[in-house]
Order: structure tokens, then C-alpha cells, then sequence
């Protein structure tokens, strides 16, 4: 096996860096920090695609790393902040499963995605084949998280991380979506947010609160 | 397929259909405005009707070639195609010309404060009219599943149209519902029926060569799902409840024309899109057929509302045109190209003949019910003094829908019984003993057919006013007038000239069962099989009737005028008679009741003999409600209360149904 890149090598401890942010988040109990360590996410989100960028010298993922940039580490942390805000929601948030469970479990999705991942490592020709199966993970992860939050806020959060985690498997694996797909994806993540704005507002005043269990009442009997 | 000539007929037809569209949507201008939509639009959408049945009527002239074309609408990859032959250019003709009349009726009856805004009204009416008509032109499963569905859900509205009553929208559900199932099981007969070529037009349709099971699956499905549009028992429930339901303009148009197109879509399916078949399709649609007519006509007999026995009066001439396509699927598959022809062209004329009738017949109850805020029959009574046009009118619909010889009704009826009198020519052991038995049921449908009519005019325009404020009872509008002149004459032109109508259908009956039915060596009589058989002309016909009645006349006033003696009639012992004493209908129909009682489920309640002020009430209902669908519907109930106990009512739970999806999809890729 050639020894690997500088860029290459450093791409990889900014995998380890996603997955470890991951396994925070879903640790995290402050809507304040969760919403910091989603804008981390973000940028070692960028940070790794500039340096696939520089390493294959492919001009399109430049693109798409400003893309990242502006969309995942400014505009939609700022627009979630002013919510978070304006709802006053910056205090705790109770998981529906304790944290230690909640960390044995991800560590269990973990190992499945790296099992997952080999069959399609084994046939990607990229030099960072083998973070797939982190990025695989952060995917399972995220979704975790937003099934064991309670609040609509943090689901949010989860949503948008579940969305990083696509993205870095998409750059790992093929280096990058085609642009047409990247666009219409972002412009996607930003219709949905504002739509999660709304209807926190709807939610909040039907139920003067945010916790998810209060929907319960809406099932018909 | 290339691109279309501008002035052909099918592009004329697409411009027609798009004119409809536009009319519709001019009636949002102002939809309240009733001298706007109903003396502008309605008139210029029945103007469009015309345009529609004459080029139905180029389709049908005898150098006509079959024209087809592409759209540049509808999905990427699978655009719309259209195509005019004879059998959608006579559909077309009845939709046109039928819609012509009740057009015109329409707009000199739709008024405010009668629930939806006329604008609104006017939008729907017309989207109902252009859906039909892209049906009957669509040559892709796509184009026509997308204007049958437009179809039914634009007559949903127009049947809701008075939503706030809660008895309507329960109605309006009804027939969702089951076009609805109707329209998934015509979904299913394309899906089977492209063969696994999945090419959706119908020309790679009739090209695709099916199993035979699978063609069975076909044709079944086709026959469930354009039945349940048509009304044939026992899928007709929605009938009786969304044609009484709906503004009566609506329920001439869905009962003349809709039921129509449903017929249109087997006919298509079963002889265009499918091989010949087994015999057995055709016994199947001939037993189904036979059933409904004489279950429809048994019903329309005991029914106390006007409008719904005409709703099953419909399902029994349904039923009719039902018997003569089973028995030219029947003759079919055993090669009796001129038997087949003829069943076919009994049906097709029958259907173009119900159209006519029918739709004047719910129109006069339209202007009936204008006058007099009435529907029961026994309420009503003597009206010929107070609306003598619209009596006159429903007089020849009725005699028409009796079947009796000057009128349309008796060419198609009679067509059919010549063909029925010609099975036991069938190359099948029992099929020959067996199906001659449908004449007997035909006869008993069309005797109790007029026993119908008897009642229905009886009840309504003869006798005495059964309540006071029948007297202020008033006409219909001269446009009302106009539209219901329109059918009534339609009706006499066919029974007139029935061999005209027998020559048009053979346009359709040679590409679709190989053969045509002679008129006959004489241009005034219809001989359809040989004239030492049977041979009918109306026009002689008339001209005798004319000729009995006129010499009637002259013998009556020469020899017997001014030598009547007046004295008092005899009573019959009764000193004097009140509007009550009338056959009512209830009574017009108890021998019927009394008869095939065991058809009907029956509650009554009889009063003792000392009471005092004694009560009556019966209540007739069918027996499939009981024995078929609320079983059907407390077990969909049952199932669906199983499945509720997925819905948790927590997020979080719905989330982990989506996240072990994806874990178990995963893992089974793996």
C-alpha cells in the first residue's frame, strides 16, 4: 500500500473529527451547544472538502465547499440562532433514553456502518474510500439523535447533521455530487429550515411548548 | 403519427374540448351573475356540443379515415395521444348532441341560492363535458385514466353542489367512493393489459398478445370497473342516491351521457384492445346485463321519489345495453359476425336512445321541481293543466322509454329482441337452449319498463293535485322549452328514421366485430336480417298512426259531435272524490312489490284495524346494502383497527419505524 498523502492523511483525522463530533452532539443536552458543535461539523465539513479539492484538483468541489460554507456554517446556524432565540428554548433537553445507552447504542451503529461500508469500499477508486464507513456513520448517528430527542428543535439540528453526513459520503466516495444536485439539495436544506420556523411558531402556540410528546394528544381514538 | 393538420376533425375536436374549458373558466368572471352565466355561457357551451357531435358525425361518414396524434402535454417520455374512429366519433355525436339539449335546458335553470355559485357551477359543468369528451378521444391508459378521473371528480362537485345539506355530501361520498373502486379496477385492467411491453398507448395494446388467463383477468377487471361507472348490479348503489342528489341538468348529463361513457370504455377494451375472448366473457356480461335490467326496473317500479326511479330506470336500460354487448362479445368468440353486429348495434343505438330519453325525462323533473319544490310523487299530481309544454315533452320521453313503436326506445329494444330470436343458431350445446331465455327477460324489462312510465307520468302530471299549492305550479322558460324540444325531437328522428341509425352504427360494428347490419332492400324499411323475418318502418308507422287517429277524428266530429247526451256521471257510488282518493304511487306499485317481494328487504308497519288515526309506512331497500356492503364495510373497519395500533400517536416511535426500515434495508443489501 503507497503511504498516503499529506492532504489525505489529514482528511482522515478530519473524518475521526466528524464521528467524534457526533458522538457529542448525541451526548449534548444544551440546545446553545448543539447548535456550536453543529457549525463545527460544518466547518471541518468544508476544511476536509477544500483539501479532497486541492488533493484530486477538482475545481467543482471548490464550489461546493463555499457552498458548505455559507449555507452550513453561516447562514443556517445564524437563522437557527435567532430562533433559538426568540423561542427562549436555550436551556435543557431532556433525551428520551439516558446518554450512556444512548452512547452504547451509537457505538453498535458505528460497527454496522463500517461492516457496511467495505463492500463499497472495495469497489470505490477514491483515495478516501475508506471514510465511507464514517460517514456512514455519521449518517445512522445523526438519525439516532433525532429519534431520541424530545424537542422539535433538536430534531432540526439532527436533520441538518444527517444531511452532513450524506454530503461527506457523497465526497468520499465519488468526490462530490454532480452540481445540479449539490444546488438543488441546498436550496432544499434552506426551504426546510424556514418551514421548521414555522412551524415551531405553529407548534409552540398550539401546545405553548415545544416537546414533541404534547403531540400525542392530536392521534384520533 | 405525425404532427396535426389544423383542420382536421380530431384537431377541430381538441379545440372544441379547450373551447369548453374556456367557457368554464369565463364563468369565475363573474360568477354571480346569473345573465351572464347561465343566458351567455351555457348557450355558447352548448354551440361547442353542436361542434363536438357534428365532427363526431365527419367521424362516422363513410370515407373516413381513423386519425390519430401526439400531444406536447403530459410527463416527459410519456405525452398524451389521442384518436378519432368511428367508435369514439359516435360517442362523441351522442355526447354532443345530447349535451347540446341539456345545455340549453341549463341555462334557463340554474339560479341563485341553490348552494354552489352559478360561476362555479359553470366551471364544473364544463370540465365535466370536455373530460368526457378527452376520454372518449384518449388513446393512452394515461391520457384516459387522467380525464376519467377529472370526470368523475368534477361530477363529485357538481353532485355536491347543495353541500350543506348533510343527506348530499353522504350521497356525494357514495359516488367517490365507488368511482373510486370502479376507476382502480380499470387502472389494474390497463396495467394487465399492456402485456409487459409497459407501452401505455392503446396501439401497442392491441398488439400485445396475452396469456388467455390474463386477457380473462383483463375483461373482468375491465368489467368491474367500467360497470361500476355504468351502474350494473350489483355495483349501481351510488345510482339512486347521487342522481336525485345532484341539480337535475347534472343528473340528465351524468345518467345520458356519463353512464355512456362507461359503456364506451368496455366496448373499447373488450373489442378493440382485446382479442376475441371465450365465450364465457360474453355469457357473463349478458347474465350481468339481463340482471340488471329487470333488478332496475323492479326497483324504478316501487320507488316514491321521482328522480330516483329514473336513477334506476337508468340501471335497467343500462342493463339493456349491457345484454347486447354481452351478446355480441358472446357471438364473437364464436364467429357470428352478423348476429354480433347486430347485438352491437341494438346496444349502441339503445344507449344513444337513453340519452335522449332519459336526459328529457330528469330534466322534467328539473322544471317540476322548480315549479313546485317538489320531488315525492306523492306530493305531486295533475300538473298537465298547470305546465302543459312540459307535460307534452315528458309525454313523448316516457312513451319513448316504454318502448312503444313510433318512439326510439322501440327500435333499439326491438333490434335487440331480432337478435336474442337468432341465438339458438349458436354452434354450443346449452348456449343455444339458454340464451333465447334473455328475449323473455327483455320483454318482462320492457313490459314493467312501461309500467314505470305509466306511473311516472300518472302520478305527476295526471289526476288531480294531490296538494293546494300545486296550482301555482308554472311553465318552464322558453329555453327550457328549447332543450327539452331538442331531445324530444331527437327521439322521434330516431324512431322515424331508425334505418339512418342502423347504417351510422355499421360504421362502428365493421373494424370492431367484422360485419354490418343491412338496412334492407327498401329505403323505408329496416329489415336487419330477412325480410320474410321481421322488418319495422317507423315513418309508415307514423303515417298510419296519423292516419288512425286524424280518421278518428273526422268519423268522431262528423257522426257522433253534438249528439252526446250530458248527464252527471255515474260515481260508482261515490257522492264525491278528493285529490286523495288518487292511485298513489305507492299504490301504483304494490302488485310489483307484491310480486317479486322476495327481491326487496321490507319494513312495514301496518295499522290495527281499530286505530283511529292509522298510520302506513313501508320502507323498500335494497338487499344488497345488507347481505354486501356493510359486511364489506365493518370488516374494512375491523382491518383498519388493526392497523391503528401502529399509529402510537408518538414521534418518536414513528421515527423508529423509519430508522429499522432503513437499518433492515441495510442489512439486506449487506
Amino acid at each position: 500500500m503507497a503511504p498516503l498523502s499529506f492532504a489525505t492523511q489529514v482528511v482522515q483525522v478530519l473524518a475521526g473529527a466528524l464521528l467524534l463530533i457526533s458522538f457529542a452532539m448525541l451526548a449534548e443536552r444544551r440546545s446553545r451547544r448543539l447548535l456550536i458543535l453543529l457549525v463545527w461539523q460544518g466547518v471541518v465539513l468544508v476544511t476536509s472538502t477544500v483539501l479532497v479539492a486541492t488533493s484530486a484538483h477538482l475545481t467543482h468541489l471548490y464550489y461546493s465547499a463555499a457552498l458548505t460554507l455559507l449555507l452550513k456554517v453561516c447562514l443556517l446556524p445564524w437563522i437557527l440562532f435567532r430562533l433559538m432565540r426568540k423561542l427562549g428554548i436555550e436551556r435543557d433537553n431532556e433525551p428520551l433514553v439516558n446518554v450512556p445507552t444512548l452512547m452504547l447504542v451509537g457505538l453498535g451503529l458505528v460497527i454496522f456502518a463500517f461492516g457496511l461500508a467495505q463492500p463499497v469500499t472495495a469497489l470505490a477508486t477514491t483515495v478516501l474510500r475508506h471514510t465511507l464507513g464514517i460517514a456512514l456513520a455519521v449518517i445512522l448517528l445523526s438519525f439516532l439523535m433525532i429519534l431520541a430527542r424530545r424537542k422539535a428543535f433538536t430534531q432540526v439540528i439532527g436533520f441538518l447533521s444527517l444531511e452532513n453526513g450524506l454530503f461527506f459520503a457523497a465526497t468520499s466516495t465519488t468526490y462530490g455530487m454532480p452540481m445540479v444536485v449539490e444546488l438543488g439539495m441546498a436550496l432544499d436544506l434552506l426551504v426546510a429550515v424556514f418551514i421548521f420556523g414555522i412551524f415551531f411558531f405553529h407548534i409552540r402556540e398550539q401546545f405553548d411548548s415545544l416537546d414533541l410528546d404534547q403531540l400525542e394528544s392530536l392521534k384520533e381514538d | 403519427m405525425s404532427a396535426l393538420a389544423i383542420n382536421t376533425p380530431l384537431a377541430l375536436l381538441l379545440d372544441l374540448v379547450a373551447a369548453w374549458l374556456l367557457v368554464g373558466a369565463l364563468g369565475l368572471i363573474q360568477p354571480n351573475r346569473i345573465g351572464w352565466v347561465a343566458r351567455t355561457l351555457f348557450p355558447l357551451g352548448a354551440l361547442v356540443a353542436l361542434g363536438v357531435a357534428g365532427m363526431g358525425t365527419l367521424a362516422l361518414a363513410t370515407d373516413f379515415t381513423v386519425q390519430s396524434a401526439v400531444l406536447p402535454l403530459g410527463l416527459p417520455d410519456l405525452p398524451f395521444h389521442v384518436r378519432l374512429d368511428a367508435l369514439s366519433g359516435f360517442f362523441l355525436l351522442l355526447l354532443g348532441s345530447a349535451g347540446a339539449g341539456i345545455s340549453i335546458f341549463a341555462a334557463g335553470y340554474f339560479r341563485h341560492g341553490e348552494g354552489t355559485a352559478p360561476g362555479l357551477l359553470c366551471l364544473q359543468y364544463h370540465v365535466f363535458l370536455a373530460s368526457m369528451a378527452m376520454v372518449i378521444l384518449a388513446d393512452d391508459a394515461y391520457l384516459f385514466m387522467v380525464a376519467w378521473e377529472t370526470m368523475a371528480l368534477s361530477s363529485y362537485f357538481l353532485v355536491t353542489a347543495q353541500h350543506r345539506l348533510p343527506e348530499i355530501r353522504r350521497a356525494g361520498f357514495l359516488y367517490l367512493l365507488m368511482a373510486h373502486v370502479g376507476a382502480l379496477g380499470i387502472l389494474l385492467c390497463f396495467g394487465v393489459l399492456h402485456g409487459g411491453s409497459w407501452q401505455m398507448t392503446f396501439a401497442a395494446m392491441r398488439g400485445a398478445t396475452l396469456a388467455p388467463a390474463w386477457a380473462s383477468v383483463a375483461f373482468v377487471l375491465a368489467l368491474f370497473g367500467f360497470g361500476a361507472k355504468a351502474g350494473l348490479v350489483p355495483l349501481h348503489v351510488w345510482l339512486p342516491e347521487a342522481h336525485p342528489a345532484a341539480p337535475s341538468p347534472v343528473s340528465a348529463m351524468m345518467s345520458g351521457l356519463m353512464l355512456k361513457v362507461g359503456v364506451y370504455g368496455l366496448l373499447r377494451v373488450s373489442l378493440d384492445l382485446l382479442h376475441v375472448g371465450p365465450w364465457w366473457w360474453g355469457l357473463l356480461t349478458l347474465g350481468l346485463g339481463l340482471g340488471t335490467a329487470l333488478y332496475g326496473a323492479i326497483f324504478a317500479a316501487v320507488q316514491t321519489d321521482m328522480k330516483r326511479l329514473l336513477a334506476y330506470s337508468s340501471i335497467e336500460n343500462i342493463g339493456l345495453i349491457f345484454a347486447g354487448v354481452g351478446l355480441a362479445l358472446l357471438c364473437r368468440s364464436f364467429d357470428m359476425r352478423l348476429l354480433a353486429a347486430l347485438a352491437l348495434a341494438a346496444a349502441l343505438i339503445h344507449a344513444f336512445n337513453h340519452a335522449f330519453f332519459k336526459s328529457l325525462l330528469f330534466l322534467v323533473t328539473g322544471s317540476v321541481m322548480h315549479a313546485t319544490g317538489e320531488r315525492s310523487l306523492g306530493k305531486l299530481g295533475g300538473l298537465i293543466r298547470y305546465m302543459p309544454w312540459v307535460a307534452a315533452l315528458a309525454l313523448i320521453g316516457s312513451l319513448a322509454i316504454a318502448g312503444l313503436p313510433p318512439l326510439n326506445g322501440f327500435v333499439s329494444e326491438w333490434l335487440l329482441l331480432q337478435a336474442f330470436l337468432q341465438t339458438p343458431h349458436i354452434p354450443h350445446a346449452f348456449l343455444n337452449m339458454i340464451v333465447p331465455l334473455g328475449a323473455a327477460i327483455v320483454s318482462l324489462t320492457a313490459a314493467l319498463a312501461g309500467y314505470v312510465m305509466v306511473k311516472f307520468y300518472g302520478v305527476i302530471f295526471l289526476g288531480q293535485p294531490r296538494e293546494p299549492s300545486l296550482e301555482r305550479a308554472h311553465d318552464a322558460g322558453w329555453l327550457e322549452r328549447i332543450g327539452l324540444g331538442w331531445l324530444a325531437l331527437g327521439c322521434i328522428l330516431i324512431g322515424v328514421f331508425p334505418q339512418v341509425a342502423l347504417d351510422v352504427v355499421g360504421r362502428i360494428t365493421q373494424p370492431l366485430v367484422g360485419a354490418t347490419v343491412q338496412r334492407g332492400p327498401s329505403p323505408w324499411w329496416m329489415t336487419p336480417i330477412a325480410s320474410n323475418q321481421a322488418s319495422y318502418s317507423g315513418l309508415w308507422l307514423w303515417l298510419g298512426l296519423l292516419l288512425a287517429i286524424g280518421a278518428t277524428f273526422v268519423l268522431v266530429r262528423r257522426f257522433y259531435h253534438g249528439r252526446a247526451r250530458r248527464t252527471p256521471a255515474w260515481d260508482c257510488g261515490y257522492p264525491w272524490q278528493t285529490p286523495r282518493m288518487q292511485d298513489s304511487s305507492e299504490g301504483f306499485g304494490q302488485p310489483i312489490r307484491h310480486l317479486f317481494g322476495p327481491v326487496f328487504r321490507m319494513e312495514r308497519e301496518l295499522p290495527l284495524p281499530a286505530d283511529v288515526q292509522p298510520q302506513y309506512r313501508v320502507k323498500v331497500e335494497e338487499r344488497f346494502w345488507h347481505a354486501l356492503y356493510l359486511p364489506l364495510a365493518r370488516l374494512v373497519q375491523r382491518i383498519a383497527e388493526r392497523v391503528t395500533i401502529l399509529q402510537g400517536g408518538r414521534l418518536a416511535i414513528y421515527l423508529l419505524y423509519s430508522f429499522m426500515t432503513l437499518l433492515l434495508l441495510l442489512v439486506w443489501v449487506l
